[in-house]
This record gives structure tokens, sequence and C-alpha cells, in this order.
């Protein structure tokens, strides 16, 4: 008899998606970037660069730079804005069969709210992430994603304006993760995704300057995982609604780990740029796992190493 | 465009002097797709650190599906190269980004300082496809013979003229590579730079003054060659946005971007 294959489906609320990976927003460009380097039919959910209403030309240049075991980057948010998205981005995702989640990002509480309705009307976007870590102008530049109160509103926007599930990703540079957290939860996010990037720096010490021309940018890869793994635990211990684990994630042990914490699904980030086919891996290696372990589904993992 | 992700076999590794690298890699998929002056990422090890793969421009293909890299060690990522050994596997991701093009004008300059030479081999063979080697000249530029010594020969062997400038004067002329460009007189030329971002300048500035086309190849630090993380930027000529070098380069008409 044949040995059935684990199951590897999963919901994020009412999103259905056929294995727990996706692509973590900004590390796969808008799908195409890699479409003769990964079978993106295969993905759990493609999440693509934030979108902003008007295009954005981001920082000045250097934009990255290289630490241990990580990277620093200031891309400050570069995006072809709503419109080209709409016109030039969206067709070939169309024609790609995997849920496509869209990334937005605005200064305002009406940029969000212009962006979900817009959004809203495309039937491909299955759902939004809402990227709270940029500074909101209206108030001083203090990021909606650092004050509770603040990512209440932009959540309850958003919510108001898209008819699908909305996640809500979490910026781990704040004292208390778990309160902005539940403050989007009680909004009515359907989710959350964490870790965005941690707040860092480098320094040149041959012409005695920072590395990035803006200063401090956020670190990502492999180094934050341990952070990250740290903050999924602690958020999916008080909300009810899914967790999603970004943060280093390179390889299936990793993805195993996030789930074991109590994500319901993961982006691969930072490893998509030194590993072009990541998520394919990552998503067999998942299916081997469980099939060593002899478990039927996905599900089994979220959550069990809490309960041990 | 095609791009490739292949483990690639080190088939031979050559040393020569001022720690300069040529590794020959079995990489059949990108050996046929690659054109002058397009790069792959290569992985430098096994490990987490360094993280990023390292750009390098295309020094040449070759039959049997040959890739060719040239590499100086500059820093931790080229120095666990070099130590990699013949009949060793490496990560090799490309062929990425725009390449050169071919100058409608009759005589072709290939202008290159250091290391940024390497590219310059893999487009004179493409340029004597359709030229007569007396209209491809090539000038090299460096800070001593050592980093160039055994180039300005394989220019030689294919029977192009090839003009060399060292900072101490242990080959050819002493002084700059653009001091050669400086005293050319052709009406219409194409000029095709690659090396420091100071000696490119320097050749723009040189090609708008004479009315010549100018393609230079530009490096910045990158993150995935693939247009994802938007980190390789270089400010337009308008001053009014960014250019990716992944994407919309390596090689840019000395017009599109801005000579700071």
């Amino acid at each position: 008899m044949a040995v059935e294959l684990p199951d590897l489906k999963i919901n994020i609320g009412a999103l259905r998606l056929n294995n727990p990976v996706m692509t973590a927003s900004g590390t796969f460009g808008y799908g195409k970037e890699f479409a003769s380097l990964v079978n993106l039919h295969r993905l759990g959910a493609i999440i693509v660069k934030g979108i902003s209403l008007l295009p954005r030309p981001g920082n000045p240049p250097p934009r990255l730079a290289e630490t241990a075991c990580g990277m620093l980057n200031a891309i400050g948010l570069e995006n072809v804005g709503l419109e080209k998205f709409l016109s030039d981005k969206l067709p070939f995702l169309l024609g790609i069969d995997t849920p496509l989640i869209v990334n937005i990002l605005g200064d305002t509480l009406e940029d969000y709210q212009q962006l979900a309705a817009r959004l809203d009307e495309e039937e491909k976007v299955a759902a939004l992430e809402v990227n709270i870590s940029c500074p909101n102008v209206k108030h001083g530049g203090v990021a909606f994603g650092t004050d509770p109160d603040m990512a209440y509103n932009v959540t309850k926007g958003v919510r108001q304006h898209f008819s699908r599930p909305v996640i809500v990703k979490l910026s781990p540079n704040v004292t208390d993760i778990v309160m902005i957290a539940g403050a989007v939860e009680e909004a009515g996010a359907d989710a959350v995704s964490l870790i965005n990037t941690v707040l860092g720096m480098a320094i040149d010490i041959e012409f005695c300057r920072p590395k990035l021309a803006n200063i401090f940018g956020g670190l990502s890869g492999p180094a934050i995982k341990p952070i990250a793994l740290r903050m999924v635990w602690q958020v999916a211990d008080a909300v009810a609604i899914p967790v999603i684990g970004i943060g280093g994630i390179s390889t299936p042990e990793d993805a195993v780990e996030f789930m074991l914490a109590g994500a319901s699904a993961v982006q691969v980030g930072t490893a998509n740029f030194i590993n072009p086919k990541a998520t394919e891996e990552i998503i067999q290696g998942l299916e081997t796992y469980l099939t060593e372990k002899n478990m039927a589904s996905v599900q089994e993992l979220i959550g069990r190493a809490r309960r041990t | 465009m095609q791009i490739y992700q292949q483990k690639a076999e080190i088939l031979r590794t050559e040393k020569f002097t001022g720690d300069i690298y040529r590794f020959s890699l079995k990489a059949p998929d990108i050996a046929a797709e690659a054109r002058p002056g397009q790069f792959v990422m290569v992985r430098t090890g096994e490990g987490m650190d360094p993280l990023l793969r390292r750009p390098f421009s295309v020094h040449q293909v070759a039959e049997g599906g040959l890739v060719q890299i040239l590499f100086k060690i500059v820093g931790r990522g080229t120095q666990l190269l070099s130590r990699m050994q013949s009949g060793k596997y490496l990560d090799v991701l490309g062929p990425l980004g725009q390449g050169f093009t071919n100058g409608e004008n009759n005589q072709h300059f290939l202008v290159g300082g250091g290391i940024g030479i390497a590219p310059l081999l893999f487009l004179a063979k493409q340029l004597l496809k359709r030229n007569e080697p007396s209209a491809i000249k090539v000038l090299l530029g460096a800070r001593t013979e050592d980093e160039i010594g055994i180039l300005a020969e394989d220019f030689g062997s294919m029977g192009l003229e090839v003009l060399s400038a060292t900072e101490d004067g242990s080959l050819g002329q002493k002084g700059l590579v653009t001091d050669l460009l400086v005293p050319i007189n052709e009406t219409r030329a194409t000029v095709y730079g690659c090396g420091p971002y100071p000696m490119l300048r320097v050749v723009a500035g040189i090609c708008h003054t004479k009315g010549w086309g100018c393609q230079v190849s530009l490096e910045t630090i990158m993150a995935c060659g693939l247009a994802a993380c938007l980190g390789c930027t270089v400010l337009r000529s308008d001053l009014k946005g960014y250019v990716h070098v992944c994407k919309d380069g390596p090689v840019f008409n000395a017009d599109e971007v801005a000579w700071l």
C-alpha cells in the first residue's frame, strides 16, 4: 500500500493555503523575478514588495551592509506605487495559481484605507499584509507599529475597507510586542506576521563613517532567528488569531521550529537572496520531516513545543 | 531571459600574482546563455557567514560549458573562495543583468582598470566576430604589473593591440589608464569601461568631451542579483531617482548615471 503523503494545508482565517510557506515582502520582488528559478505554483502564498499609494524612490546608497550571519538594509520602501503595480505587475501574478498577498504601507491612516479599498476590488488579492513599521507623518514621524493605539487605528481602517483576510506585520523594535499584537487583534486583524527587521547599524572603520547612508537599517537573516522565535512564542501565547513566523528562516528545520513555537505558517525572507530555491526546498523538507515523524498533517506542529 | 542556479564543478584554479585568481567552472546552461558584461552570483561557502553571494562578471565562456571568473582577494568572501580546490562544487546563479552592446562605431576601445579588466576578455572575443583586430584596442591600467601582466598577454594573443599604464611604471606607461585615452584622435569611437568608479568617471568625461559612445560596467554591494532586494542602487543622471545595477546594469550608457 502506498504511503500517504502528509497534508501540508493550512488556514489563515478564511485564507486557504496548500502549504504554510510564503515569501516575505521585499525579498521576492513581484514574483516574476524568481519565475525561472522557483515553481511559483508550488508556494503557499506569494507576498509581494510593499506598495504605497504613490511610487517611492527609496533611500540613497549605500543601502546594504553584510553582517555576521545577516545583513542590514535601508532600502527606504522603494516601490512602483499602486497604479503601476496594478497595470504592470498584477497581470503576471494573475497567471500564477498561488494566493497573492499584497503588503501595503503608508504615511497616513488615509493612505492605508485608500490602498485597502482599491485592492479590495482586485479578486486576485487574497489577503493584505499591513506594514505598520513606517513613520506616521501626521503624528510627528512616530511609527504606527510602535504605538498600540495607532496600530489599532490602522488595522481597523484597513479592516473596514477590505473584505478578505487582513494580516498585520509587527515590528520587533518595541518594548512589548505582545501589547501591539493584542491591539491589532482587537481591531479585527485576521492574523499577525512577525518579525519585521531588527533596527541596527554598522560602521566602516576604514572611512570612519556608518556603512549605510541612512545610518540605521533593518537587520535580517539567520542572525535574528532566535529573537523572532522568542517573539512568535510570546505572541502565540497571547492572541487567538493565527501567527505567521518570520525571521531568518532558511531551512526546513527553521520552519519547523517556528511552527512548534506556535506559528501557523512561515515567511522566507533573506534566504531568497542567498538560495532562490529556499522556499521550495523548505516545502519539500517539511513534507519529509512530517513523514519521518509519522505526522499526518502539518497542523500537528503548530504550538507543539508549548504543550510538552 | 533564463536564469540558472547550478552546482558548478571547479575544473581548474589558477593563481596569478597580486592575489588574483581565475576559476574555470563547469556550468553549461550559464555558459550557453551568458553575454559579455553579464555577471554571476557565487556562494563562497556552505555556511551562513559570510551570508551573501558575491557578484563576479563573466570573464570568459569556453567550449565544454565552461564559465570563467577572475577575482582578486578583497575581503572574507573572496578569501574563502580563493582556497577552494578543483573538484569542489560552487553554487552559481546566472547569467544576470544587462551586458555590453556592440557599438555602431568603427573603432572600439576596451578600457579596464585593475580587476575590472575581467569582463573585457569576453567582450573582445565577441567584438572580434564582427570586427577586424585593428578596429579594437585594449587599454589596461593597474597599480603594478602584477595585477595585469597575464591579462595583457591574453589580449595580445588574440592579435589585439594592448596599451598599458601602471602607477609604478612597472608595465607600459607610468600613470593612469585614462592618460592613454586622452591623446587618441578618433572622431567616432565606442569605449567600453570597467574598473573603479573614479576611473570610470574620468573615462565618461573624456568620452563626453570627444563625443564618443561610452558604456561602463558598474560595481556596488549587492544582495540578490535578481532585482528583488533593490539594494544595489546608483543615482540616475537626472538626479531624480535610482537605477539598479543588477537589473538595469551592470553595464550602463555613461549618460544614464550620475557622476558624483
